[in-house]
C-alpha cells in the first residue's frame, strides 16, 4: 500500500469525528487530528480502533500514544504492515 | 428572604406523546402508549406489555451531534436529552457559545444508565476484547451520563448532577433545584429525570411478579391505577424535565411562567412499620405530605387536584388512604385525584419528571386529565373518597394548586405543590 493510499484512508477514517467538516479541505500528511481537526481526544481511541480494522493492524498504547499527527499515523501503520 | 421559584419551560419524550404539544393532547384525550412488546414475549416475559417514547432514529440529529451520536446505544439518555433540551428550549434559552452558564445547573435523575450499552459492553469484556469497547462505554454508562450530556451541550456551569432514588427520582429532582435557587445558589435550573426501554430494566420486576401478564392481548387496558382488577404496573420508559428559575429572573427576560414552585417534602419511612426496601411506611408517607403542605404554605382545602403516584398496584388503596388521613378530607371533600400511569404505564424514575410535567400542564392550561381504566373503582378507594373525585373523562376545571406525590423503593417520598401563577402576586 503506498503512502498516499494510507493518507487518503485515513481521512475517510477521520470524517466521522469532524464536527466542522471544513476543517478536512486543509487535510494534509502534517495534520494535527485534534488541533486541526479539533477532534475530541477521547476519540482518538476509536480512530484507532477503525484503523486496525482498515488495515488488520494492532496498534499498542505506546505506539498509539505517539499518533497525533497524519504522518505519526502513517509511520505506525507502515511498521505494522511491514511486519 | 428565600427566592421565588417558577417553571418556565418543559420537554417530555412519553410513550404517549414526545413533545410538549402532542403529550398535552394526548393526555387530555387520554391516549394510552402501552403495547405489545414481541421481543418481550420471545424473551417468555409474564407481562409482554410496556409503554415506550416513540419516534424515527433520524429525529435524534435535532439534538445530538453525528460524534455524539456515533456508538451511542441507550435509550434512558435519548429521553433525557430529547426532554432536557426541549425544556431548555421551551423556556427561550440558547446554549452557551463560549464561557459557561455559571447560574444554570442541571440535576437530572436516572435509575441506571444506558442497560443496553453495557450489555454491549459485557459481552465484549467477557470475550476478551476489553480493547474493542471504544472511548463511548463509560460516558453512557456512568450514573451521571444524562448530567453529563446534557450539561456539554447547553453548557451549564453550576451544579451539573445526577439523582437517584428509585420511582421517587424525578420529582426528588424538582425538590432539588428548587431548593438550589431558593437558597440562592443558583439562578437557574435544569431538573427531570429518564429512563431506559427494554427487557433488561423491566425484566426484575417481572420477575418480581409485580406486573400484570393477563393484558397481552389488550395492552391499552392493561394499565389500570385504582381500578378493582388492577393487577401490576405497566413497565414504561421515558425522560421529563423542567426549566426552574427566580421569579425574579423570568420576569426580567419576560420568559413565560407555567406555574410556580411552592415547596414540598422529602422523606423516608426508614423501612420500618409497614415499610420496606419495597413498601412505603405509611406514617412516612403521611409525614411528607404534611410536611409538603407546611412547607409550601398551603391548607389541605387549598388543593384543587392531586397527581398521585398510583401504579396499579394493591397499594393504590393504601396510598388513597394515606392522602385522605394526611389531608383529612374524605369523600365529597377530597379534591381531584389521577394518574398518568393509566395512559402510560409506570416510567420508573422518568414517572416522576413526566408527571410533574402533566401536573404543572394542567395548572397553566386549566384541566384535570382523566383516569384511563378505572371505570370499576376499586372497593377500598370508593369507601374513602367519592367517585366523582377520580375522574374518568377530562374536566375543563381550572385548578390552582396541583400536589404531586412520588413513591420509590428504599421507602423514600417525595411530595411537591405547584400553583397556577398569577401576574397580580
Amino acid at each position: 500500500m503506498t503512502r498516499e493510499e494510507i493518507i487518503t484512508k485515513l481521512k475517510a477514517i477521520a470524517t466521522p469525528y469532524v464536527l466542522n467538516k471544513s476543517l478536512l479541505d486543509a487535510y494534509n500528511e502534517n495534520t494535527d487530528f485534534i488541533k486541526d481537526l479539533e477532534i475530541n481526544s477521547a476519540n482518538l481511541v476509536d480512530i484507532i480502533l477503525d484503523v486496525e480494522d482498515e488495515f488488520g493492524i494492532e496498534v499498542n498504547d505506546q505506539a498509539m500514544d505517539g499518533m497525533l499527527t497524519v504522518n505519526d499515523a502513517v509511520a505506525v501503520i507502515q511498521k505494522e504492515l511491514s511486519k | 428572604m428565600s427566592k421565588r421559584v417558577v417553571i418556565t419551560g418543559l420537554g417530555v419524550a412519553a410513550p404517549n406523546g414526545v413533545g410538549l404539544e402532542r403529550f398535552t393532547q394526548a393526555i387530555k384525550n387520554g391516549e394510552s402508549g402501552i403495547r405489545h412488546f414481541e421481543e418481550m414475549e420471545k424473551l417468555k416475559f409474564s407481562c409482554q406489555i410496556a409503554g415506550q417514547p416513540e419516534y424515527e432514529k433520524e429525529f435524534l440529529n435535532n439534538y445530538m451531534n453525528p460524534v455524539q451520536l456515533r456508538g451511542f446505544n441507550s435509550t434512558g439518555l435519548e429521553y433525557g436529552v430529547i426532554a432536557g433540551v426541549d425544556a431548555w428550549r421551551d423556556a427561550g434559552l440558547t446554549f452557551s457559545q463560549n464561557e459557561p452558564y455559571w447560574d444554570s445547573g442541571i440535576i437530572f435523575g436516572a435509575g441506571m444508565s444506558s442497560a443496553d450499552k453495557y450489555r454491549e459492553a459485557i459481552y465484549r469484556v467477557d470475550a476478551g476484547n476489553v480493547r474493542r469497547l471504544g472511548s463511548s462505554t463509560v460516558i453512557q454508562t456512568m450514573a451521571s451520563g444524562i448530567s453529563a450530556y446534557l450539561g456539554g451541550i447547553i453548557g451549564c456551569g453550576n451544579i451539573v448532577t445526577t439523582n437517584s432514588s428509585a420511582c421517587t427520582t424525578g420529582t426528588e429532582a424538582v425538590l432539588m433545584g428548587y431548593e438550589r435557587i431558593q437558597s440562592g445558589k443558583a439562578t437557574r435550573m435544569l431538573v427531570g429525570s429518564c429512563s431506559d426501554s427494554g427487557p433488561y430494566v423491566w425484566g426484575g420486576f417481572d420477575a418480581m411478579r409485580i406486573l400484570p401478564s393477563q393484558y397481552n392481548s389488550n395492552p391499552t387496558a392493561g394499565s389500570r391505577p385504582m381500578s378493582a382488577s388492577a393487577s401490576g404496573f405497566v413497565p414504561g420508559s421515558g425522560g421529563g424535565a423542567l426549566i426552574l428559575e427566580t421569579l425574579e429572573s423570568a420576569l426580567e427576560r419576560n420568559a413565560t411562567i407555567y406555574a410556580e414552585v411552592l415547596g414540598g417534602a422529602q422523606n423516608s419511612g426508614g423501612q420500618r412499620g409497614s415499610g420496606s426496601i419495597t413498601a412505603p411506611n405509611n406514617q412516612a408517607v403521611q409525614r411528607c405530605i404534611i410536611g409538603a403542605l407546611q412547607n409550601a404554605g398551603v391548607t389541605a382545602e387549598q388543593i384543587d387536584t392531586i397527581n398521585g403516584h398510583l401504579t396499579a398496584t394493591t397499594k393504590d388503596a393504601t396510598e388513597i388512604t394515606n392522602w385522605s388521613t394526611a389531608l383529612g378530607l374524605t369523600g365529597a371533600d377530597f379534591p381531584y385525584i389521577n394518574s398518568v400511569k393509566s395512559m402510560i404505564g409506570h416510567c420508573l424514575a422518568a414517572s416522576g419528571s413526566i408527571e410533574c410535567v402533566a401536573s404543572v400542564l394542567q395548572l397553566k392550561e386549566g384541566f384535570v386529565f382523566g383516569n384511563s381504566n378505572c371505570e370499576d373503582l376499586h372497593p377500598e378507594i370508593a369507601s374513602v373518597i367519592s367517585r366523582d373525585r377520580i375522574p374518568t373523562k377530562t374536566q375543563a376545571i381550572a385548578p390552582r394548586i396541583v400536589a404531586k406525590a412520588s413513591f420509590g423503593f428504599g421507602d423514600v417520598n417525595a411530595c411537591v405543590l405547584f400553583k397556577k401563577y398569577e401576574v397580580n402576586e
